[in-house]
């Protein structure tokens, strides 16, 4: 009972409202302290000297874009069963950041690339994956965008996501497959960093601190859409007063 | 610890700096975003409901 | 149109299941047969795209001889993709679609049976020319029949997962840019395999494991695609 509780759009706005401050000073300490012990703490890398450094923000990223994307689709496939409205707005309120942690997996991923391998872009797997998966994205968030209709656009677009999912294991796996094939000679593959726990403590601060992050910022995203939503209803409207 | 070597990175100084600036952008400006549209939808339904009133009335 | 497929089907009283997916296969077959020159638009497109392969990086034969899977794969993946809007949008502009999914059987099954004419009227032909255009970019002999059997294998799932992006962009305004945007980064495996079945057997190596990876995709597509097909299409009818 309580889950339907915190589904009803009213609920779920005012408990998302006193939480969200608690959230980004939550983020903004764990975040902070990551970043302490990964530029301060953190020894350089007998390999990789300090460019490894780059990893406190590149790994985290590329579990996100991975670990949003599947929210997205379970929140859609929620939506289409259930036909909640909650989960078809946590959906969409997922797509812009789990696309936003793509691009800078990507683009970290490039900047790490240069000192390692000698060029901003290798074929490699994990980037070219990263890279098909912000297609998906920028898929997901134009056909939303496409659809006047707010729920046929929640429910294609939840469609859209679900295949997404279903493909995704696939797509890495064809990919990774297809970069054994290919692997250029003269590539020297540095491997990664033997993770030291000097190195681990602040790489899982970083990641607990962006799925911290992720929650408010979607949290935020949500509640400007289910104003908009339920916009004729008489809690917007005495809402509207109160604040005015 | 001096403060030249700390931004020098080991020579690495432009990807290490780059990264943590493209991050630090792009996630900022996913503060903004959602900020920007709450005052923007505010804003569209305060003058919506001012309207309506304005029909009843 | 006197004797309409579709008006023959409302008038039985219940066909069964396969009568029905039949009818729906034929239908599309015949109408296609009528317009023909949309089902010629994707087959010449691929011969223009293939063709201008060499007049871009130049006719050296070595070089065109290693590009030709990837080339050849991407331009079956594109011609493949200009063919989608044809699905369901007549059937969506003139209202069939909706009888087809007021029909007593299951849409999934209808959705298969155009699916299938849909592979029949693009897959099939392309791969049939495939050869010819192959010979264009020096592709060794013994790369032929991978590359035939690739094709064979691997456009029912290009028209398979196509299907689901050309019934979510139903009716929508720049729908065929849309259906590129979300349908080509999920055809990447397919042209991952494809093309590395073909290139291994232009250089001596067995693709049979490949083949029968993407034979694993057919299987995979042809369970869950239908499903997706069909609530995408009750959602852009809704």
């Amino acid at each position: 009972m309580k889950i339907t509780k915190y589904a009803s759009p009213v609920i779920f706005y005012g408990f998302s409202g006193k939480l969200i401050p608690w959230l980004g000073a939550l983020t903004a300490l764990l975040l902070g302290v990551g970043l302490y012990l990964g530029l301060f703490v953190a020894p350089a890398d007998y390999q990789q000297g300090e460019s490894y450094r780059i990893m406190f923000i590149h790994v985290p990223s590329a579990w996100m874009s991975m670990f949003i994307y599947v929210v997205m689709a379970v929140a859609g496939a929620i939506g289409l069963v259930w036909k909640t409205k909650l989960s078809e707005i946590l959906a969409s309120a997922c797509a812009p950041v789990g696309a936003s942690f793509t691009l800078i997996a990507l683009v970290t991923g490039a900047l790490w690339g240069k000192p390692m391998w000698g060029a901003y872009w290798v074929w490699d797997a994990r980037l070219t994956s990263e890279l098909i998966l912000l297609f998906l994205y920028i898929g997901f968030m134009a056909l939303e965008a496409s659809i006047d209709d707010p729920r046929r656009a929640a429910r294609a677009a939840a469609v859209l996501a679900l295949v997404g999912v279903v493909n995704i294991p696939i797509i890495h796996f064809s990919v990774e497959w297809w970069n054994t094939l290919h692997q250029p000679a003269s590539v020297t593959k540095v491997g990664a960093p033997s993770i030291h726990p000097s190195m681990l403590a602040p790489l899982l601060l970083m990641a607990i601190g962006f799925k911290v992050y992720f929650v408010t910022i979607v949290l935020m995203r949500m509640r400007s859409t289910i104003l908009l939503r339920e916009k004729h209803t008489r809690w917007v409207n005495e809402l509207l007063e109160t604040k005015s | 610890m001096n403060w030249a070597e700390f931004f020098a990175m080991g020579g690495y100084g432009f990807y290490v700096w780059g990264t943590y600036a493209f991050a630090t952008v792009v996630l900022v400006l996913n503060v903004i975003a959602p900020l920007r549209r709450r005052k923007a939808v505010m804003k569209m339904l305060r003058e919506l409901s001012q309207i309506t009133r304005g029909q009843v009335e | 149109m006197p004797d309409n497929p579709a008006r023959s089907i409302s008038k039985a009283p219940a066909p069964s299941l396969l009568r029905a997916a039949g009818c729906v296969f034929w239908r599309d077959l015949a109408v296609a047969w009528r317009r023909s020159a949309d089902v010629l638009t994707p087959l010449v497109f691929f011969a223009i795209v293939v063709s201008l392969f060499p007049l871009g990086v130049g006719p050296e034969p070595n070089m065109l001889r290693t590009m030709a899977p990837g080339v050849l794969w991407v331009a079956a993946l594109l011609a493949t993709m200009l063919s989608l809007r044809r699905m369901f949008s007549h059937d969506y502009a003139d209202g069939s679609l909706e009888l087809l999914v007021l029909a007593p059987h299951p849409l999934t099954v209808m959705v298969l049976a155009k699916v299938a004419a849909h592979w029949v009227l693009t897959g099939i032909p392309l791969m049939l020319i495939s050869p010819v255009l192959a010979v264009q970019l020096y592709l060794p002999g013994e790369a032929m029949g991978t590359l035939l059997l690739s094709l064979l294998v691997g456009t029912p799932v290009l028209s398979l997962l196509g299907s689901v992006g050309a019934a979510l962009t139903l009716g929508l305004r720049g729908g065929g840019v849309l259906v590129s945007l979300l349908v080509l980064p999920l055809y990447t495996p397919i042209l991952i395999f494809g093309a590395g079945a073909v290139a291994s057997s232009a250089t001596g190596i067995e693709a049979g494991a490949l083949l029968s990876l993407m034979g694993a995709m057919l299987a995979l597509a042809l369970t869950f695609a239908p499903i997706a097909t069909a609530a995408a299409i009750r959602i852009s009818l809704d």
